[in-house]
């Protein structure tokens, strides 16, 4: 081998940041059980998350030698912790503030260079140091979507059960690391979760190139294998003459099963979102079940279907370490009042409001008497940020027990005060009273008196740890959750043959909730995710020019295109309860899932409208138009990759499935002969 | 945040004063009437004058008068929301209204002019961006730069002509008066535009633009359709403008069809007027105009969308043009 010069000292060699390779069952026998084995490469450009605001940050570095940074952070632990290491100052000597951020969609999520400077401007002058990043940095600070090449093998049954799946996947990493790693394993991660895969392999690669960093984006590394797997599952369902949305129904991976992969299913509400946007969608009257001939809709309009699934909060921290994922502190006070402190950070999704709903319900006063304090590593206890779906179901979880707790004392004070057994109180309607006679009571702002009297000032604490994951191979860190949110959709287009413009007219879409806690928010999410699954489906690229040092293309927000209301569909969202134990209340994550189904379901609606394949995003009309003509022409009719490149990959490290009796941890690697 | 130079900023209540100011602020001078375009030129240092001339206290310049008989007379500074909401130009002159109603988002309509509009800086990708941006690829021809970029080879400046109403006043045969202490001219709109990405007016800085003049309405009917990727804020990467003279048996009498969005200046295509002209509109001359619409648009990579597909998009663009205005 070459000895080619290493771009940075961390990562798998010169310019490969990350090399993975993992095989989970007999490959071999799998392939040799199906009717059909398909192949297909797909390819996802980058895109950008493009808040609203521009980061920004300011430091303090103040008399007593203590650093204030007040950041638009997702992430203020983790940047509390870059700040102590790079500053060499004592973490008890830092306080980083997260404020509200203007969008973050995973772009806040990193230590930038910005806060570091600030904070170290600061200390160096005494003075507050404001930085605030112009639209144009922001494209460069990146750390979005990353570009994906995919090649994907699957055996199937006649019926489309699947028998084995081989996903490699090929990472434009851009400039540094970011979380990468995790974006490598995520891109082969999630595709077990959704439909039954007894047997899945997987390689990945993360290169570095001349561009901005990728890392997390809204769905973090998953968009991308899905959107290839959605595709290729509606070119088999073709292949088979079956329809997609049948086929899907059929081969669900069960709830409460362990995958392929060591991944373990909660509850699994799936099946009941296909089913929903099927109705609602009217799909049996549109779609034409390859039939070119006698189709239902007129040429030019299709209808596409494709699923998701997503993590309700990753089953382990950056960092290794044996503490909880959130903590959450309640003090309550003599007038009644509740204080929540939590490290979440709300990032525009409404995870502060959580904290209250939450302990309202469980103290049974109302969510308008809480006062929340998140985001302050001073003042409230660690959580570890707005990332990978957790924050509802881990702070959640955590505020359950803290709330829980204080309901304990103050229900133990009462019930001394009106000698009525403590089974018999209830917390609601601001009150503490006796269930078989409510008029029997004390308010909630007396039972708090009561217990402080009896106990001293009222404080409980609350944390969460995510269960364990029954994997124990090398890489089985990253897709463990301990929820899997479902969605499905179904987008109904028009495509102009003379043109090759999309214009997606509505999307259906079921989002499997487990429980939502306030559906406002929920919806919001959905129909937000939806429109981000516009732009990246029809518009975003963050591309360079080649010619000119590879400088990104248009750093700007009338060049970057994303779409605006004008292009924004109609969507008809479903919410699919299908309560999940681990989840607060039963609920799971709705920030980043639903935005998964919408990619791929334009793709195949597209197929139906016209009949060529854009196996590639953004799908536009250059490529619709380039397909539709090589179709014209009696070419393949399809718009993408051809090939990935040859990659010399490591030995897979073998892990046997748990239906083949595997333990989860992987077979001692036995040394080749050749 | 992007931060406009340092300028003097000078607001005259006439025409006199305004011309005046110009003339004593020399080269260094420019008027603004809206600043949607020259002031985020400012901002990105492509444009630097010391002195702005606001223009939109001008009284002459504010004014709508006539009608579809005797002609329209608008001031340049009318704003392009009034343009979009005035009752005459809607009812006698309906395609400048639909045009102008095409024109970036409500917000920037309120702002910008007809004049401005008219007037609009040529535009690239490598030349739309902040300071840093373009000092990293060594600027180009257009500003503070020795090549260009888009056409290496070329002595030329390929920026592309982005204004939405241009190529419609073009084809429909609009005269724009313009005044300096010299005196004032009228000119016909398609002898304003030259086909250079840097000198891209026939007009000298020190000119005012007062009025733009439409002809009356005595027969002929006129369209505009954009090309763009989304229904706001785009500017046009490609434009059709067309205005036929049809007799009352349906032959075309006269033709214009210009092309905007893909050269410098606005392009007409004599081939498809000839192609229209003396024959009734039919399917296969609407075909034919298409055709050497197609053939004579070659827009270069400088604008958003690949300019392989841009170009063919001459075709179905100038076809709807023409259905629709054998509808009207
Ligand atoms: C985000 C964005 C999107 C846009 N989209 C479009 C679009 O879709 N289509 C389109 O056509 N334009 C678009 N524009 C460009 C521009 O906003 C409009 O063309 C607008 O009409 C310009 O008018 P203004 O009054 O603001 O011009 P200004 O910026 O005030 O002036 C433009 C130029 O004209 C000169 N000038 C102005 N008035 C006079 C006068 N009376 N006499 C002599 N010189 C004068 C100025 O010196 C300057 O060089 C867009 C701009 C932005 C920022
Ligand atoms: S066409 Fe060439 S010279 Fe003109 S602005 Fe673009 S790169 Fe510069």
């Amino acid at each position: 081998m070459i000895d080619e010069p290493r771009i940075h000292d961390y990562g798998d060699g010169a310019n490969v940041h990350k090399k993975v390779s993992l095989e989970f069952g007999d490959m071999g026998e799998g392939f040799k059980e199906a009717d059909l084995i398909r192949e297909d490469i797909l390819f996802y450009e980058g895109n950008t998350h493009l808040p609203m605001e521009q980061h920004a940050a300011v430091a303090h570095f103040d008399a007593d030698h203590k650093l204030t940074l007040w950041s638009a952070t997702q992430t203020p632990h983790y940047v509390h912790r870059a700040l102590a290491k790079t500053l060499e100052l004592p973490a008890s000597h830092i306080r980083v503030i997260a404020t509200p951020n203007g969008g973050g969609f995973g772009g806040k999520s990193d230590p930038f260079n910005h806060e570091i400077i600030v904070s170290k401007l600061s200390m160096m002058t005494g003075r507050p140091v404001k930085v605030t990043l112009t639209r144009e940095e922001v494209f460069y600070c990146h750390r979005g979507r990353h570009p994906v090449l995919m090649k994907i093998r699957t055996g199937v049954k006649k019926d489309g059960a699947i028998t084995a799946m081989d996903f490699q996947s090929f990472l434009d990493g851009g400039a540094y690391g970011s979380y990468g790693v995790a974006s490598t394993f995520y891109t082969g991660a999630l595709q077990t979760v959704t439909y039954n895969v007894p047997r899945y392999k997987f390689r990945g690669l993360r290169a570095f190139t001349n561009k901005p960093p990728c890392g997390p984006k809204r769905g973090h590394g998953t968009p991308q294998p899905r959107f290839a797997l959605e595709v290729h599952l509606d070119k088999i369902a073709e292949e088979l003459k079956l329809d997609p949305a049948e086929m899907r129904l059929k081969h669900l991976v069960q709830p409460f099963s362990v995958t392929a992969n060591y991944l373990r299913i909660g509850s699994m509400g799936l099946g009941k979102c296909i089913e929903k946007v099927v109705e609602g969608s009217e799909w049996k009257k549109k779609f034409s079940n390859w039939d070119r001939e006698n189709r239902k809709l007129p040429e030019g309009k299709g209808v596409g279907l494709a699923c998701s699934s997503y993590i309700c909060g990753a089953g382990l921290p950056i960092y290794w370490n044996n503490m909880p994922h959130s903590g959450v502190q309640l003090r309550l006070d003599r007038q009644g009042g509740v204080c929540v402190q939590c490290g979440s950070t709300d990032i525009g999704q409404g995870s502060d409001s959580i904290l209250a709903y939450i302990v309202a319900e469980i103290l049974g006063i109302d969510p308008f008497d809480i006062r929340v304090i998140t985001a302050d590593t001073d003042l409230t206890p660690v959580d570890l940020g707005s990332y990978s779906s957790r924050v509802t179901l881990m702070t959640g979880n955590a505020a359950i027990q803290a709330a829980e707790r204080a309901r304990e004392l103050l229900t133990m004070a009462v019930a001394e005060k009106l000698s009525v057994p403590i089974e018999n109180l209830s917390f609601a309607d601001r009150r503490v009273f006796d269930v078989e006679n409510p008029e029997t009571g004390v308010t909630f702002a007396e039972a708090v008196v009561l217990a402080e009297s009896k106990f001293g000032t009222i404080g409980t604490v609350g944390s969460y740890t995510p269960p364990r994951s029954p994997g124990r191979y090398k890489g089985a860190g990253v897709g463990p959750s301990p929820a899997y949110s479902y969605s499905a959709a179904v987008a109904e287009v028009d495509v102009d043959a003379s043109t090759g413009i999309v214009t997606v007219e509505r999307i259906w879409i079921g989002h499997d909730i487990g429980q939502s806690i306030n559906p406002a928010l929920v919806m919001g999410q959905v129909e937000g995710s939806v429109y981000m699954g516009l732009g990246e489906a029809l518009m975003e690229e963050m591309t360079y020019r080649a010619n000119r040092n590879v400088v990104h293309k248009f750093p700007s927000l009338l060049e970057y295109k994303s779409p605006t209301t004008l292009e924004m569909c109609d969507v008809v969202t479903y919410l699919i309860e299908d309560r999940d134990p681990n989840g607060p209340f039963g609920a799971k994550e709705v920030g980043q899932g639903p935005l998964l189904p919408v990619m791929p379901a334009i793709a195949n609606a597209v197929y139906d409208a016209v009949g060529v394949r854009i196996d590639e995003v953004p799908i536009t009309p250059e490529k619709v138009l380039t397909a539709l003509r090589d179709k014209a022409k009696g070419r393949e009719a399809r718009f993408g990759p051809k090939r990935v490149p040859d990659v010399e990959w490591p030995q897979p490290l073998k892990v046997l499935t748990p239906a083949e009796g595997g333990d989860g941890k992987e077979m001692p690697r036995v040394a080749v002969h050749s | 945040m992007m931060r406009l130079p340092k300028f003097t900023y000078r607001v005259p209540r006439t025409v006199a004063d305004a011309v005046k100011m110009m003339s004593d602020a020399g080269a260094e001078g420019q008027f603004v009437a809206g600043g949607t375009d020259l002031y985020p030129n400012m901002k990105r240092r492509q444009q630097t004058p010391k002195t702005v001339i606001s223009v939109t206290r001008l009284k002459e310049l504010n004014q709508i008068a006539g009608d579809g008989r005797s002609g329209l007379r608008i001031g340049a500074s009318v704003s392009l929301t009034d343009i979009c909401e005035h009752m005459l130009i809607n009812r006698d002159y309906p395609f400048v209204a639909q045009a102008a109603r095409t024109i970036s988002t409500p917000i920037l309509r309120n702002m910008g002019t007809i004049g401005g509009n008219l007037l609009l800086d040529t535009r690239c990708n490598y030349y739309d961006q902040n300071y840093e941006w373009r000092k990293g690829i060594n600027f180009c021809l257009k500003k503070d730069g020795e090549v260009c970029w888009v056409a290496p080879g070329s002595r030329k400046c390929w920026a592309v002509q982005s204004s939405d109403l241009v190529p419609l006043m073009v084809a429909v045969g609009a005269k724009l008066k313009l005044v300096s202490t010299l005196g004032e001219r009228v000119v016909d709109a398609a002898g304003l535009y030259n086909d250079d990405g840097i000198d891209y007016l026939r007009k000298r800085p020190n000119e005012l633009l007062t009025e733009i003049q439409l002809p009356p309405r005595n027969g002929w009917r006129a369209t505009y359709k954009k090309l763009r990727r989304r229904g706001a804020f785009d500017f046009p990467v490609l434009g059709v403008a067309a205005r036929l003279d049809l007799s009352d048996d349906g032959t075309v009498k006269d033709a214009k069809l210009i092309l905007g969005g893909i050269a410098p200046a606005p392009v007409e295509v004599k081939e498809a007027e000839q192609a229209l002209i003396g024959a009734p509109l039919d399917e296969e001359r609407m075909q034919a105009a298409a055709e050497s619409c197609y053939m004579k648009a070659r827009p270069l990579d400088n604008t958003d969308f690949l300019m392989n597909w841009r170009k063919q998009m001459a075709r179905p663009y100038v076809l709807r043009a023409l259905q629709e205005l054998r509808e009207q």
